[in-house]
């Protein structure tokens, strides 16, 4: 079991530069064994953390996408029909052919499954749990509480290692109390100046001390305009990389490629209108 | 390590351990007093943290009790108000208590429930009508004077309903209605489930025992998203003689809906599903009216569905969403900013129904600058003022 200060360290070496409160829940996670619900804005980095987490355990991330109508046979297993089918036509006429198409070899492993059956704990990444059906976010707190899965024509499968559970949620749908009470909470709120100016520096090559803390002084002006779509670390990190290659080395020497870069940070044709040159200039102008 | 194993008995703790898990204990039920949904299990896992030498470092602890703890963002935001307050006798508890706004209210403490039944109290003398409108009220009154009684209400504007009785009766019709009228919604909405596309996958499952030749065929079936009600109640002082009424339909139509969401809004907007969930209409009722008790000012409609838009509506709404907003128009904040949010609220939803119980008031025009820069995102825009004109939105419903 690893500490606080360990934790934190250990993240930071993958690129994930966490703050206190995050690598407090992580030990939490290891200490309590329940999963972690990461809720918040869209791009703040919830995914990034899971894959950060792989990286701390030096183990596998097993990620599943969740989406409208998602459900168990593309999450947790299926059978394999058209190799059953072939199996079936190859031996015409041997009894013990249904025994051979119901085992393990024609079995399908989904995400769910795979990351109950791997020797080492993986990180089982469940991304974006309101996308999915309240049906399966049923499903899945029982799999989260008993970590067994039955499989009608295989019988019941147990857990070889119990993984670390990482969910994120975007908020387009209101989970379940059961889901919510289930898990460790922490809401992953846009980075600070100096944390976003750190990890700038951490994932870009090339980004200096000065440049990573302009660039993070601008942005943090940028989502305090009233914006339809506010900049995540991910659009921060992409306009870092883009100054950096157009060999841009003070913010304040190269007002016109800041202007003309800041398409990296709005996504919307209306926020682009809002940030006009005179809005821009206003905000660098306050950048130290 | 796992939690279970981490918590010594009761019996085996010393003094000072003893009194630190009852100190616990306490906290527990004040956090549950403020809304947070904490089960057993968590207080195991809590009482796990201090043995594994958590409480020695209290920022540590607190960061540990938050993560467990909390369970949404309202959630989130409030702890370390609320630990600080309990741990180390700072004074923010009772901030902290009103600044959970609809949270907070929605799951009262005993104390501020009775608060809310003294409330309930005063708001039900706001439903009648006072002022110009009550001699009207009385002459009203006096023309129902007949057998059929029930039959008439239907068709009393609300705010001339005057007697007590007669109010719980509107509201108790009001309340039928919305009933009769959720069941058929949700009836047709399955009636109508029919597959179309061929699913190959499961065709062929199916019918391996027939060598794989495909002779019963399955259909994927498209998944129809239930109807989704969302109610935006103008409780605004120029809205009071309806607000009574309009609330007992909205508790009776949310009721057991499986997808429906209410707000209230006057100079600022209430989450208030929660409230509404209460099976009990006269305790839904207590807990709502101290929400809907406005600052008795004006009404902010721009600025409430401007905080809908950016706060509630990713998560509340979606394509088969009716969004019905029960206002008068009388906007006191910006005419344009309304305007402009009601053009984003068309894009997010199927539907925007508002009612207005002042149009059914004979010579009514829409002349409000409010309701004039709304109305042409408006798809319809119908009289509210009686229980027939509410009955008569029922078939409109159903064709979402």
């Amino acid at each position: 079991m690893k500490s606080r200060d360990e934790i934190a360290k250990g993240l930071a070496i993958s690129g994930y530069i966490a703050d206190n409160e995050l690598a407090t829940a992580i030990s939490l996670m290891q200490l309590l064994k329940r999963p972690l619900l990461l809720e918040g804005e869209a791009g703040v980095g919830k995914t990034e953390v899971a894959k950060a987490l792989a990286h701390l355990h030096a183990t596998e991330l097993i990620r599943l996408q969740c989406y409208e109508g998602l459900d168990q046979s593309s999450a947790l297993y299926e059978w394999n029909y058209q190799r059953q089918l072939l199996a079936i036509q190859a031996h015409r006429g041997t009894d013990s052919i249904e025994d051979q198409i119901f085992s393990e070899k024609y079995l399908l492993e989904r995400p769910l499954l795979a990351a109950i059956r791997r020797p080492t704990p993986p990180v089982l990444l469940i991304d974006e749990i309101d996308r999915a059906d309240d049906e399966f976010e049923a499903f899945l707190l029982e799999l989260l509480s008993d970590f067994q899965v039955s499989i009608p024509e295989l019988g019941t499968i147990r857990a070889i290692s119990i993984p670390h559970v990482v969910l994120t949620s975007n908020g387009t749908r209101e989970l379940s109390d059961a889901l919510r009470r289930r898990c460790l909470y922490h809401y992953v709120d846009f980075p600070d100046v100096d944390r976003e100016a750190r990890i700038i520096m951490a994932r870009v090559n090339g980004a200096s001390a000065s440049l990573s803390l302009q660039i993070a002084r601008m942005v943090e002006g940028v989502r305090k305009e009233e914006l339809r779509k506010v900049p995540g670390v991910a659009e921060t990190l992409d306009w870092a990389a883009a100054l950096v290659g157009l060999d841009v080395r003070d913010l304040h020497d190269a007002p016109e490629t800041v202007q003309e870069t800041l398409m990296c940070l709005v996504k919307t044709q209306e926020d682009r209108a809002r940030l006009t040159r005179e809005v821009s200039m206003r905000i660098l102008g306050k950048v130290a | 390590m796992s939690c279970c194993g981490a918590s010594p008995d009761f019996e085996e703790l010393d003094a000072v351990s003893r009194l630190v898990a009852q100190k616990l204990a306490a906290f527990l039920r004040t956090l549950r007093d403020n809304g947070f949904r904490i089960g057993i299990a968590e207080g195991r896992d809590a009482a796990a943290l201090m043995a594994a030498g958590y409480a020695e470092r209290p920022g540590l602890f607190r960061s540990a009790l938050k993560h467990l703890f909390s369970a949404r963002k309202s959630d989130w935001d409030r702890f370390d108000g609320l630990f600080d307050a309990f741990w180390l006798g700072k004074r923010v508890r009772s901030r902290s208590l009103a600044k959970g706004t609809a949270k907070a209210a929605n799951n009262p403490s005993l104390k501020s429930l009775q608060d809310g039944t003294q409330a309930g109290g005063q708001s039900a003398t706001d439903q009648v009508p006072s002022g110009d409108d009550a001699p009207e009220g009385r002459s009203g009154e006096g023309r129902m004077e007949g057998a059929s009684r029930a039959d008439n209400l239907a068709e009393v504007d609300f705010r001339k309903l005057a007697e007590p009785e007669q109010i719980a009766q509107a509201h108790e019709a009001a309340a039928s209605l919305a009933k009769a009228m959720r069941t058929r919604l949700t009836r047709r909405d399955l009636a109508r489930r029919r597959g179309h596309r061929l699913d190959l996958r499961r065709t062929i499952h199916r019918n391996i025992s027939h060598g794989g030749v495909p002779i019963a065929l399955v259909k994927r079936k498209r998944k129809d998203k239930p109807l989704r009600l969302v109610v935006l109640l103008d409780a605004s002082g120029s809205m009071s003689a309806y607000t009574g009424v309009f609330l007992r339909f909205i508790h009776g139509v949310l009721d057991e809906f499986r997808e429906a969401d209410a707000f209230v809004f006057h100079t600022r907007l209430a989450h208030v599903s929660d409230a509404m969930k209460e099976k009990d209409a006269a305790r839904a009722l207590d807990r709502l009216s101290l929400l809907a008790q406005g600052a008795g000012g004006g009404t902010k409609i721009g600025e409430s569905l401007q905080t809908f838009n950016r706060a509630h509506a990713a998560r509340v709404l979606h394509s088969r969403s009716c969004v019905m907003i029960v206002s008068d128009g009388y906007e006191t904040g910006d005419a344009a900013l309304l305007g402009r949010e009601m053009a984003q609220l068309a894009k997010r939803c199927r539907r925007i129904v508002w009612l207005n119980p002042m149009m059914g008031w004979q010579g009514y025009a829409p002349e409000a600058k409010g309701i004039k820069a709304a109305l042409p995102h408006v798809d319809l825009y119908a009289p509210a003022n009686t229980l027939k004109s509410l009955a008569a939105l029922e078939p409109y419903l159903t064709r979402l």
